[in-house]
């Protein structure tokens, strides 16, 4: 394999943003028929650098070759005419037409040169579709099918133009885990036709699974490229982060005091009036991680918002360091020392259009020294942001910096810093790293764990079984609103995931 | 809206402060520069309708001309060394400008012009301050009729019960005013905040409630309407307000609508708007649930009270200016004017212009205001402009900046795109 021309070379690939040197004398080449992963941080250079290879941006220095042959690209349509499809993380479909129409969509097949020949789009879109194994109804509207579903549209759509080399970004962050697995079955069938793939990642067992060599950047500079074979985790953290990556969360056994949160037979509905959760009880302590564990949209969501005081319970009882706060605000809530860190970071936890200052204010801004009779004091808002962008190693910004400009493992901390500073007693932790990259997560995990240390009491409601694994000193799963187990963190994933499925249903173990 | 925070991709996030400011000053140029673009290309345009309609280049830069003449704005190019008098004192200092020309046609004209800037700001800032708090405020005009009228009603009516002295009594006839714009809009608030009810639709339809209650009010027969005599055959109207009411004209001449003290009042809220937003927990508020709502919620403020709270400070500055007006030069609502104004909706265009920030919505009130004198019809050379068409040029230009205003995202993106190109060009030379 290796003594042939890779199909595509880029070499030296250098560019520049103002003040941010996105891409520094990269070097990368891709074999016929392999999958070569790009792992990075966020912000390492990966995006930037598939950009460069779509024509998107135009490298400062540097030069592609493709089978050999230097090119240029002036917009994304010669690289098209090159052979190379991006399948973008958002997709780029139209909703409301069929499947072989997007696929068609800037490349139709016509009669006398004006018509759709739909007819024809639709034989084309059902051979090519064929000829992949890829189980897909051309006539189906985009917006009715699965997004793993839709992803496949984009990746016939690049196959449509004839690409032989597929660029996929971050393409499992948007599937579920099932998804992703089909994902990889379509992409090694993909490259055993003879495609060449590029893998753009961060996620270290994804990257081990699928790819045949990886390359990892960071902060715009080439790493490393090595053979997937051989490649571990925490090599692979290690490269990518720049130093020793704490994969599990070091933690000493707990010493849990009294309890802090107790929920009682609590019941809570949905929008639409369904009942989501069904007679939770339970109690976390001061110095202890509760982990709940469960698949999404089995009640988490109604459970978090009525402990928050987000949304009112039907009936039971939630009582925070032995006060009945079920029906207290959300402000008292936060006054009465609970803790929240919001699922959705960006829709809920941040105002992203506010200052890191007027950010981490949301819960002093009423009081003294924040503001005296309803006039703001903004230097001690800042004075505060500065303490805390300190404490919490925040980069990207000062204390004026917008939230939105900052990256998403930033934004997490600035919430984890306002939630933190304010001493609660009760935190909860709603998915804390999600969409975060290792060196955030790892952040995030350390903190909660010295959180638990403060005696505060921790509840980790999360989708991801490691993070559970790791983190909590017990272990509830919530299935269909009703906790149907509790384990210690000794408990094997099979076992967890049996319980998450409904397999251990009314059968309390531990 | 036109804030449209453009999200960088993860790459080109900047990590140094130093990128970070370079970027956020590049933000607010394209919040000064496409506004001024927006303008000047209304401008320009309009300058195709008036060629069209003069057919001369010549006609249509005297057109200009008339047009800037009759803003009145001219006025300031009268340098020379005067005195004026410091307010509640015998004082007088250096004056670059002559405010004893109260009669000349500048002087004149300058003075409707900031008359007009006067209630242009307030309801402006009528729509601006509901905006950020995420509320789109239609209810400029009712509002602003809700405080003349409740003005015209205090004045003339709370004589009947109490004497009170001249400033007592306009203070209690603008507080009147305040109140019952604060009120309209309120409702508007609460219902967004109780039932969801969108405040487009509310405020629409409560601006024809009280555009046909205060006919009802006024009209032939109606309760109010003015028993003076004289008034039979005239426009039907309520009667006038008592001398004593009248707030006090510090600039021309009182019976030809001189400039009136609500001048200042309009400045003042201009700080006030400013301030609040920016230095107040409410504003802080406000604002947080204008950017965000969800957010807001999850972080303990209610949503609701904000809404309700933004729409009654907003009706406070429609129903303030509907009172300065009344006070200060029309002294009596007639029909008419409660039928045919639209002051309250100029105002959504001068908050759009202005961008919702303070400076911004005194600018675009003093664009709008000079262009609705500069149009008048006897600013303009009949020989060349047709009078008649002269208040359609007005709005003409008008319709061009709202509509450029909306554009301003194309704006915005081609002032991106020559940015982008100049890089490349440069990288390309070398």
């Amino acid at each position: 394999m290796s003594e042939a021309v890779p199909v595509l070379e880029l070499r030296g690939i250098t560019k520049e943003f103002p003040g941010i040197l996105a891409n520094d004398h990269v070097d990368f080449d891709l074999r016929r028929g392999e999958v070569h992963a790009l792992l990075g941080e966020n912000g390492a250079g990966k995006s930037t650098l598939m950009n460069v290879l779509y024509g998107l941006y135009r490298p400062d220095e540097g030069e592609i070759r493709i089978g050999g042959k230097p090119v240029v690209f002036h917009s994304s349509k010669d690289a098209i005419e090159h052979g190379i499809g991006m399948v973008h993380q958002h997709f780029m479909l139209i909703p409301v037409m069929t499947v072989a129409e997007n696929i068609v969509l800037g490349d139709e097949p016509s009669e006398n040169g004006v018509l759709l020949d739909y007819g024809a789009a639709r034989e084309r879109v059902r051979e090519l579709s064929r000829s992949f194994g890829f189980a897909i109804d051309p006539d189906a509207l985009v917006q009715d099918i699965t997004v793993g579903q839709q992803q496949r549209v984009e990746i016939l759509k690049a196959l449509y133009r004839r690409a032989d080399i597929l660029v996929l970004d971050e393409p499992t962050a948007v599937l579920t885990p099932q998804e992703a697995g089909e994902l990889f079955e379509i992409l090694r069938t993909l490259s055993r036709e003879g495609l060449s793939i590029i893998f753009i990642s961060h996620k270290l067992n994804e990257v081990l699974e699928i790819a045949d060599r990886i390359t990892v950047l960071r902060r715009g500079k080439l790493v490393d490229t090595l053979p997937a074979e051989g490649a571990t985790e925490a090599g692979l953290a290690r490269l990518m982060v720049g130093r020793e990556v704490l994969l599990r969360v070091e933690k000493t056994a707990a010493t849990p005091g009294e309890p802090l949160l107790k929920v009682v037979d609590l019941h809570v509905r949905d929008e639409r009036g369904i009942e989501k959760v069904r007679g939770v009880s339970f109690e976390a302590h001061a110095g202890e991680i509760v982990g709940l564990a469960g698949v999404d949209g089995n009640g988490q969501t109604e459970l978090i918002d009525a402990l928050a005081g987000l949304k009112r319970p039907e009936a039971g009882r939630v009582e925070l360091a032995g006060r009945d706060v079920t029906r207290d605000s959300v402000r008292a809530h936060f006054d009465d020392g609970f803790g929240h860190i919001p699922q959705d970071r960006q829709r809920h936890g941040l105002v992203l259009e506010f200052s890191i200052a007027e950010n981490v204010a949301l819960h002093e801004f009423r009081t003294a020294p924040d503001s005296r009779l309803g006039w703001l004091h903004p230097r001690t808002l800042i004075e505060r942001a500065r303490r805390l962008i300190r404490e919490f190693d925040v980069r990207g910004g000062g204390p004026e910096t917008h939230a939105g400009a900052l990256s998403g493992g930033n934004q997490q901390k600035v919430i984890l810093a306002r939630e933190i500073d304010r001493d609660p007693r009760v935190l909860v932790a709603g998915q804390p790293t999600r969409g975060l990259d290792v060196g955030a997560i790892e952040f995030v995990h350390r903190r909660l764990v010295e959180e638990r240390g403060e005696g505060r009491a921790i509840l980790l409601v999360s989708l991801e079984l490691d993070e559970i694994l790791s983190l909590s000193d017990r272990i509830l799963v919530l299935y269909e609103g009703e906790i149907v187990g509790e384990f210690p963190p000794t408990v094997s994933e099979e076992e967890l995931g049996l319980a998450m499925t409904g397999g251990m249903h009314a059968e309390h173990a531990a | 809206m036109s804030e449209t925070v453009r999200q960088l991709p993860e790459e080109q996030l900047p990590v140094s402060p130093s990128t970070l400011e370079r970027y956020r000053i590049l933000q607010k140029a394209g919040g000064l520069v496409a506004p001024l673009l927006t303008v000047v290309l209304a401008f320009l345009i309009s300058g195709v309708v008036v060629l069209l309609t003069t057919g001369s280049v010549v006609d249509t830069a005297k057109t200009y001309k008339g047009i800037f003449d009759g803003t009145g704005l001219d006025w300031f190019f009268h340098v020379g060394s005067y005195q004026i008098g410091v307010p509640f004192t015998s004082a007088r200092v250096w004056f670059p400008w002559n405010t004893n020309d109260i009669s000349s046609q500048a002087a004149a004209n300058l003075e409707q012009t900031l008359l007009l800037w006067t209630a242009l700001v307030l309801v402006g800032l009528a729509v601006a301050f509901a905006f950020r708090c995420g509320l789109f405020n239609i209810g400029g005009q009712g509002q602003y009729l809700a405080g003349s009228i409740a003005a015209v009603l205090v004045a003339t009516e709370l004589p009947h019960v109490v004497d009170l002295p001249g400033v007592l009594l306009i203070l209690v006839s603008v507080l009147g005013g305040m109140l019952a714009g604060a009120a309209l809009a309120g409702i508007a608030g609460i219902l967004k905040g109780t039932v969801g009810a969108h405040e487009v639709i509310t405020t629409i339809m409560l601006n024809w409630i009280v555009i046909w209650v205060g006919s009802y009010l006024f009209d032939v027969g109606g309760p109010l309407q003015t028993k003076a005599a004289g008034a039979a055959g005239a426009v039907p109207a309520s009667t006038d307000i008592p001398d004593k009411a009248q707030i006090h004209v510090f600039w021309g001449d009182p019976l030809f609508q001189g400039l009136d003290v609500g001048f200042f009042v309009a400045i003042a809220s201009l700080v006030v708007y400013y301030l609040t937003l920016n230095r107040t927990t409410l504003g802080y508020e406000v604002r947080a649930v204008g950017h965000n709502p969800e957010a807001a919620r999850y972080g303990g403020i209610g949503v609701a009270r904000n809404y309700f709270l933004a729409m009654a400070i907003a009706g406070t500055f429609a129903g303030l200016a509907g009172a300065l007006d009344l006070l200060g030069w029309k002294f009596r609502e007639d029909i008419t004017d409660i039928q045919s104004s639209s002051i309250g909706f100029i105002g959504i265009a001068v908050a759009l212009l202005g961008r919702n920030t303070a400076i911004g919505v005194g600018l675009a009130a003093l664009l709008f205001a000079a262009l609705q004198t500069g149009t008048a019809s006897r600013s303009l050379d009949p020989s060349i402009f047709p009078p008649e068409l002269a208040s359609s040029l007005a709005v003409i230009i008008q319709g061009l900046v709202v509509l450029f205003v909306g554009a301003d995202v194309i704006i915005l993106l081609a002032l991106g795109w020559l940015r982008r190109r100049r890089p490349q060009k440069a990288a390309t030379a070398t």
